[in-house]
């Protein structure tokens, strides 16, 4: 075991992919020489040269295009997006050729590009660094989507995303690159080292894709959620001493909706909760099929803590975030309803 | 106001009622433009992009320094082919408006450009199509067969129902699956000869868009990544002059040609007359020797008409002169290569005539063979659960269970 923390779990989990498969290259802005504004591929093109680490002309929807097209000719290319907000270029790129190659040639063709790209909130990133547009990304059929929440997590679910034939897009909370957040931006930042999901295996091992994980198991409520907002969730139980289960989606498309449903089933409340706007987000979508799937057990509605529907605001971060204060009114107030 | 503001809007010459004006195609007379050595500074061939490439001058003699080897019973095979995907595009018409199919698009007049350049190319190259290079999907080996039972989404169809008709792919073939989306292949093009560099073969890309989706961002992205990496790509612009009612002035070809966009990012740019099936065969053969010896990227721009409607859901009437193709400086590539094997002694009218009842025999036995795969009103039909396959490598949970559902519904026949 070794300690990680994101940034480096990430790093390794493309160094050793690189190391196994030839064919993994690694493309984006930034990436090569600097190795990354966030540092996730510094070293790798020193160790595997500047023809597998690719620095980019700053064109996401060339990158994305560009790496398609490798990946029909039988590379298995990694392509970062400095930020989730910069994503948007290469969208048509995602939706309309990425997701849909293998459905329209009938498998003949298909590209297993993985898109790793920084999101979230947290930062002081104002508007154009903070987004969370996965909601964007699960609506869209061909495409899977996933988001760690820890290093261990982020090395595992990385090397299956590259391993697999699908293409990806791989989220990371950037506000816990460097230690879990309880949402709390007052408090001092705290490292991985001391979290036990820092600890990380050398070498290769992988997350599946598609398996929710209980990160804090309780009997009052369920929290559904996802990125950084497990650790606030986790830390907003605990400061209002409900003794809430909260389930760690990471994998958003395709969902483990059994590992929520029979969390929900046990403690008859759920709580969903995401950075991203609330209006037509992921969310709606975990509410919705909560309640189809838990409506006899439950003994209160389901509520919503997310962003609120406005843009991403420099100023007012720490409002609009939903930080551990409206995760906790959150709490509260599925625990006072009444069915 | 707006009759006094002084923006521009580009305007065709020639509108509904008014005489054809190709006034503004600059032409070069056949054989004038000189031919560079393959490995020549991208800075040396700028003139390319100005000039056109033409070999068959108006007495149907081919000239000049690009006057390719070929001899005359390949280019009896190059006129076979085209006649076949027009003969081809003819019968799918007619069967469009028989309301047998759904929707079809045509290559009239651009036939010479899917096989000449599919000559000049090897099978191991990869290619990018737009949606009017059936030309190139037939001569890579697809049976016709094949491409209509795809136009029928029957049994028999290779996208499954999938797709609209003329969407094919072939990955026997080394041709991608084409996309609506306008432009979106090119990226793929420079991405995938990228990969050819890094895996160290010498395979090479090619590409095709016409002038409207030049406007595409997907376009400046391939041309700067090709020209970043100089992958071993060729990018083709088909500049038919209309891009549904656009003509090419709306995607910005008043005043400078499509070919020196290549000129502008330090991709050497040929513009060539692109009903010229010995033009296209020589630049297209020039470009790809350039790829394979690492000189880069080419963009070329094969200048002709697009002698049909966009698609059959398009009426071109209502935007441009009716007799436009007819006055064409560049005339009919089929027609030009007939008169030049004549020329030469090597084809006859009578020889041509046969030909044409040949192939016209050819589809309508493919035609009739396409049938009995299922028709849109006659079975056998595809089986629909066949929708949730190929979404993902393997399907998740949710599409199995919304497979089940839909399903239980067609057997059911109701909800509830």
């Amino acid at each position: 075991m070794a300690q990680m923390n994101m940034i480096e779990a990430i790093r390794d989990a493309m160094d050793i992919c690189m190391d196994k498969d030839p064919n993994v290259v690694v493309i984006g802005e930034d990436i090569g020489y600097f190795g990354g504004v966030f540092r996730c591929t510094d070293g790798l093109q020193r160790k595997f040269g500047e023809h597998r680490v690719i620095d980019a002309p700053i064109a996401e929807g060339g990158i994305i295009g560009a790496a398609i097209g490798m990946g029909v000719n039988g590379l298995r290319p990694v392509a970062e997006i400095q930020f989730a907000d910069y994503i948007y270029p290469g969208f048509d790129q995602i939706v309309s050729e990425l997701a849909k190659l293998r459905y329209r040639s009938c498998g003949e063709f298909f590209s297993p590009v993985t898109i790793r790209t920084p999101c979230g909130g947290g930062i002081r990133g104002g508007q154009t660094h903070s987004q969370s547009p996965e909601g964007i990304f699960t609506h869209v059929s061909g495409i899977k989507t996933v988001m760690p929440s820890n290093p261990y997590d982020a090395k595992g679910l990385l090397i299956s995303a590259i391993e697999s034939d699908d293409p990806m897009i791989f989220f990371e909370p950037k506000r816990i690159y460097n230690g879990p957040f309880d949402g709390d931006p007052d408090k001092p930042a705290i490292s991985w080292a001391s979290h036990p999901k820092g600890e990380v295996p050398e070498g290769h091992y992988t997350v599946p894709i598609g398996e929710c994980e209980v990160a804090r198991a309780g009997n009052d409520m369920t929290i559904v959620t996802y990125g950084t907002l497990v650790h606030v969730a986790i830390a907003a139980a605990e400061s209002t001493g409900v003794d809430a289960e909260v389930v760690d989606v990471r994998s958003l498309s395709p969902l483990d909706i059994t590992t929520i449903t029979d969390s929900v089933k046990k403690t008859g409340r759920c709580m969903v909760a995401h950075e991203a706007t609330r209006f037509g987000g992921y969310g709606a979508e975990l509410a919705a099929t909560i309640q189809k799937d838990c409506f006899y057990h439950l003994e209160a509605p389901i509520s919503r803590v997310a962003g609120w529907d406005t843009p991403y605001p420099h100023a007012f971060e720490w409002q609009y975030f939903p930080g551990k204060k409206r995760m906790a009114a959150g709490i509260q107030r599925v625990m006072e309803a009444a069915a | 106001m707006a009759n006094n503001s002084r923006l521009h809007i580009p305007r065709p010459t020639a509108r509904p009622g008014d005489e054809p004006d190709f006034s503004y195609l600059d032409l070069s007379p056949a054989g004038s433009v000189d031919k560079p050595d393959v490995g020549a500074r991208t800075r040396d061939v700028e003139y390319l992009s100005s000039g056109l490439v033409r070999v068959l001058d108006d007495d149907f003699e081919a000239k000049g320094p690009w006057s390719p080897d070929l001899d005359s019973e390949q280019l009896q095979i190059a006129l076979r082919w085209m006649l076949l995907n027009r003969v081809f595009d003819k019968r799918m018409w007619q069967i469009q408006r028989q309301g047998r199919i759904s929707f079809y698009m045509e290559a009239l007049g651009e036939e010479a450009i899917s096989i000449a350049q599919g000559m000049a190319l090897r099978h191991g190259d990869m290619c990018f199509p737009s949606y009017r290079n059936q030309g190139l999907y037939m001569y890579r080996g697809m049976k016709l067969v094949d491409m209509m039972c795809q136009c029928l989404s029957n049994t028999r169809d290779m996208c499954k129902g999938r797709q609209l008709p003329i969407m094919y792919h072939s990955k026997e073939g080394n041709v991608f699956s084409i996309s609506g989306n306008l432009g979106t292949q090119y990226p793929h093009a420079v991405g995938w000869a990228m990969a050819s560099a890094i895996k160290g073969e010498d395979h090479i890309a090619a590409s095709w868009v016409g002038d409207g989706s030049t406007a595409e961002a997907d376009f400046h992205h391939a041309l700067t990544f090709a020209a970043v990496y100089q992958a071993p790509v060729i990018l083709n612009i088909v500049n038919n002059q209309w891009a549904i009612s656009s003509f090419q002035g709306t995607a910005g070809g008043e005043r400078r040609s499509f070919a020196a966009r290549g000129v502008g990012l330090g991709i050497p740019g040929i513009r060539v007359d692109g009903n010229d099936l010995l033009a296209i065969y020589a630049v297209t053969d020039w470009a790809a020797d350039r790829a394979r010896r690492g000189g880069g990227p080419t963009v070329i721009e094969l200048v002709t008409y697009r002698g049909g409607a966009h698609s059959t859901s398009d009426d071109p009437t209502k935007y441009r002169p009716k007799d436009e193709w007819e006055k064409f400086p560049l005339g009919d590539p089929i027609e030009r290569l007939k008169q030049h094997l004549i020329h030469e002694g090597h084809w006859t009218e009578e020889q041509h005539e046969t030909l044409i009842e040949e192939l016209k025999a050819e589809v309508l036995a493919a035609w009739k063979e396409a049938q009995q795969f299922g028709t849109m009103t006659e079975g056998p039909w595809l089986d629909p659960a066949t929708m949730f396959d190929d979404v993902y490598a393997d399907p998740p949970r949710r599409l199995q269970s919304q497979r089940r559902r839909m399903l239980e519904l067609e057997e059911n026949g109701d909800d509830s």
